[in-house]
């Protein structure tokens, strides 16, 4: 099964193909490196741009108002903080004309801890856009929600955030994406660049990839439980399906849900569970305090408190300025594998 | 080094067509005129908030009627700044419209009562969203003219903005963009210079001797011209253009202007009798010329006088947004 950066790819050279994507532009996005992941390598509008992330998202909006479908990178979420007023105007800009323009771009960006990246490349992004109305906000936690989601976002009328945790695109999917061949080695020999001189170098993409789309909005129920509802995205999504799938074993029955989309999301999936297993935990790894998670409990006390058996719960990252580089650093700083069993296990138990 | 350009003697004859000289004349008065009207409004209490552009007429007027006007790339796109009604007009735009935005009416054709004056936005002409925030068009408008680029023709995009704000790092941004050996763009960056930002003279604040110069780190094209001139805008516009238009490269263009009541409400919105004024000054030579009487020129002037009174008071009288209007538009539905 191919990564999720190899979802990417070729979600997106679906998109340049058949979906109007005009410019798929950023730091070291078009050749020879074709980004600093990898998730842009071959693809035919790729191209790189000045080291100025204002200038990125300036010319994705000015693209999409010259009537073209850009996939704007900032390599890092790190750095599209100098970005933050043009992230608003993007997102104002249907409204505040009422209605009389509107801006079909794309901006991605690799988002999270889980590469040993300091202070400037671990940080998180979903509390800081889903600030800003205007836009639709997605993170995947596998390479076919990758597939699914960029096809759907390069088909919006509206600015999309998709947001790549960068610890999981590297890791392969259990999911096959339509038209991705069986074996994993061919699939590899035909899409990645290879070591070195790449001046002659091609991708063979697969033949038979499709428009196979996942709508914004949508989360996934990743796994059914009756005792606890577990909420999460991106990078710590897997870490809660093993925790619920450690619970299991203790006897404890742990839903858990992918919200895949943060705005719109899917309140309908996070409510019916709610109401049947009365115990949630919201899981993300951003800072916890303005926490996108913290909005989801505020919704839950003010929707569901009758149906609650105990209070919601949120795991979050610490509010500390940075994420540091050491070991014990980071694994203090952002929810790790312990964190999310344990928590799931007192919220299990916990009684009037 | 050249020498500096003298002002015109009066008796130096007009380079421009009379016919054009009157339009370009026409719709300087009913710009000065709607934007007198504009400060009334808000002075009566009928708008919270007052800025546009009384002082630089003179360089906006020839900038519309230059333009290629339409929609999608094949035609100029304005990323504009909040002081060019002046453009607006010499587009086609009927004053009213100006004058709702004022009110902050439901029928504000610029953003349905949701903006300041002078905030304009019309996809009909490629204008894009006008927004409070100074410079950041300047960071959009390379992406517009990579799509004219790539569609062929001869459509350019024009970006404006003023002097204070070139201090921010979008400028630098455009200059950068526009000129990438990758992909030079056609962009026309103009600055008018009213040399304030607020209540801050750009002395104090900026070292260069002129902005323009700061083309040419970047092989741009630049020139300063004399923007409180219309017959010198228009001309030196009219060149700029056909040179980006045709060679498919950015141009810089700098335009001396005056900025005749202020920055905006927040500083009074009170005529300022030591700046020149472009329309007075035009004025005078239109009559010295034989080109229109005084006379002409007041009834002009007593004319637009009326008719914006009439419209002020049918915008003052329209209902405003309806309150659960504030959900329309946050997305645009698939067409």
């Amino acid at each position: 099964m191919a990564n999720m950066a190899q979802a990417i790819r070729m979600a997106l050279h679906y998109a340049e193909e058949n979906l109007g994507v005009t410019d798929i532009f950023g730091e070291d996005v078009g050749a020879p490196l074709g980004g600093v992941f990898t998730c842009t390598q071959g693809l035919k509008t790729a191209w790189n741009s000045p080291l100025d992330e204002r200038g990125i998202i300036g010319a994705a909006m000015g693209i999409s108002l010259g009537g073209g479908r850009p996939v704007a990178e900032i390599q890092f979420c790190d750095y599209v903080y100098n970005t933050i007023d043009l992230l608003k105007l993007a997102g104002n800009t249907c409204w505040a004309s009422n209605g009389d323009w509107n801006l079909p771009m794309v901006v991605r960006t690799p988002v999270g801890s889980g590469i040993r990246g300091s202070i400037y490349h671990s940080h998180s992004f979903d509390a800081t856009m889903t600030h800003i109305p205007g836009w639709k906000v997605v993170m995947p936690s596998t390479p076919l929600d990758a597939y699914g989601l960029l096809i759907s976002a390069c088909k919006e009328q509206n600015p999309v955030m998709f947001l790549e945790p960068k610890a999981l695109l590297r890791v392969k999917g259990d999911e096959r994406i339509p038209g991705e061949p069986d074996d994993d080695r061919a699939l590899s020999k035909m899409i990645d660049a290879p070591l070195g001189d790449r001046t002659q170098w091609k991708p063979q993409w697969p033949a038979e990839l499709e428009a196979f789309a996942i709508p914004i909005g949508k989360g996934k129920m990743v796994r059914e439980g009756t005792q606890l509802t577990v909420v999460s995205y991106g990078r710590t999504l897997p870490l809660c399906a093993r925790a619920a799938a450690t619970l299991a074993d203790e006897g404890i029955s742990v839903e858990v849900i992918d919200l895949r989309s943060l705005w719109p999301y899917d309140w309908e999936m996070i409510k019916t569970s709610v109401q049947k297993t009365g115990r949630v935990l919201f899981v993300n790894e951003d800072t916890e305090v303005t926490n996108f998670g913290e909005h989801l409990l505020r919704r839950t006390v003010e929707e569901l408190f009758y149906s609650l058996l105990a209070p919601p719960r949120l795991v979050a990252g610490k509010f500390v300025p940075g994420i540091g580089l050491a070991d014990t650093l980071e694994m203090a700083s952002v929810p790790q594998q312990n964190d999310i069993t344990d928590a799931l296990r007192s919220l299990a138990g916990e009684q009037p | 080094m050249s020498r500096p350009r003298l002002i015109k003697e009066s008796s130096a004859p007009l380079p421009l067509d009379r016919e054009l000289l009157v339009r370009i004349h026409d719709l300087m008065v009913k710009t000065r005129v709607l934007e007198e009207r504009l400060i009334q409004m808000y002075k009566q209490g009928h708008g919270y908030f007052w800025i546009g552009g009384p002082g630089e007429e003179a360089f906006n007027v020839p900038l519309g009627l230059l333009m290629k006007k339409g929609q999608g790339p094949e035609y100029d796109y304005l990323h504009a700044h909040y002081r060019q009604s002046g453009t607006l007009l010499a587009l086609g735009e009927e004053p009213i419209g100006a004058l709702r935005q004022m009110k902050n009416t439901a029928s504000d054709p610029y953003s349905g009562g949701r903006n300041f004056a002078g905030h304009f936005s019309l996809r009909k002409y490629n204008v894009a969203p006008v927004s409070s925030p100074i410079e950041v068009q300047y960071s959009i408008a390379p992406g517009t003219a990579m799509m004219q680029k790539r569609v062929g023709g001869d459509a350019i995009t024009i970006v404006t903005g003023g002097d204070a704000g070139t201090a921010e790092g979008d400028f630098a941004t455009c200059l950068i963009w526009s000129s990438r050996p990758a992909n030079p763009l056609p962009v026309l960056i103009i600055v008018t210079n009213n040399k304030w930002g607020i209540s801050t003279s750009a002395e104090g604040q900026h070292g260069e001797t002129r902005v323009s110069e700061r083309g040419k780190a970047f092989n741009i094209r630049s020139k300063t011209i004399n923007g409180n001139d219309p017959v010198e805008a228009y001309t030196e516009l009219k060149e700029a253009m056909e040179y980006v238009r045709t060679e498919r490269k950015p141009f810089l263009l700098e335009a001396n202007v005056s900025r005749l009541y202020g920055h905006s409400s927040a500083s009074g919105a009170n005529y300022v009798s030591e700046e020149i004024d472009c329309l007075k000054q035009f004025e005078t030579r239109l009559e010295a010329d034989g080109v229109l009487t005084r006379q002409q020129m007041d009834e002009l002037r007593n004319r637009y006088t009326e008719d914006m009174a009439a419209a002020a008071r049918i915008a003052r009288d329209e209902p405003l947004p309806a309150p659960e209007t504030i959900w329309k538009h946050i997305f645009a539905e698939d067409k």
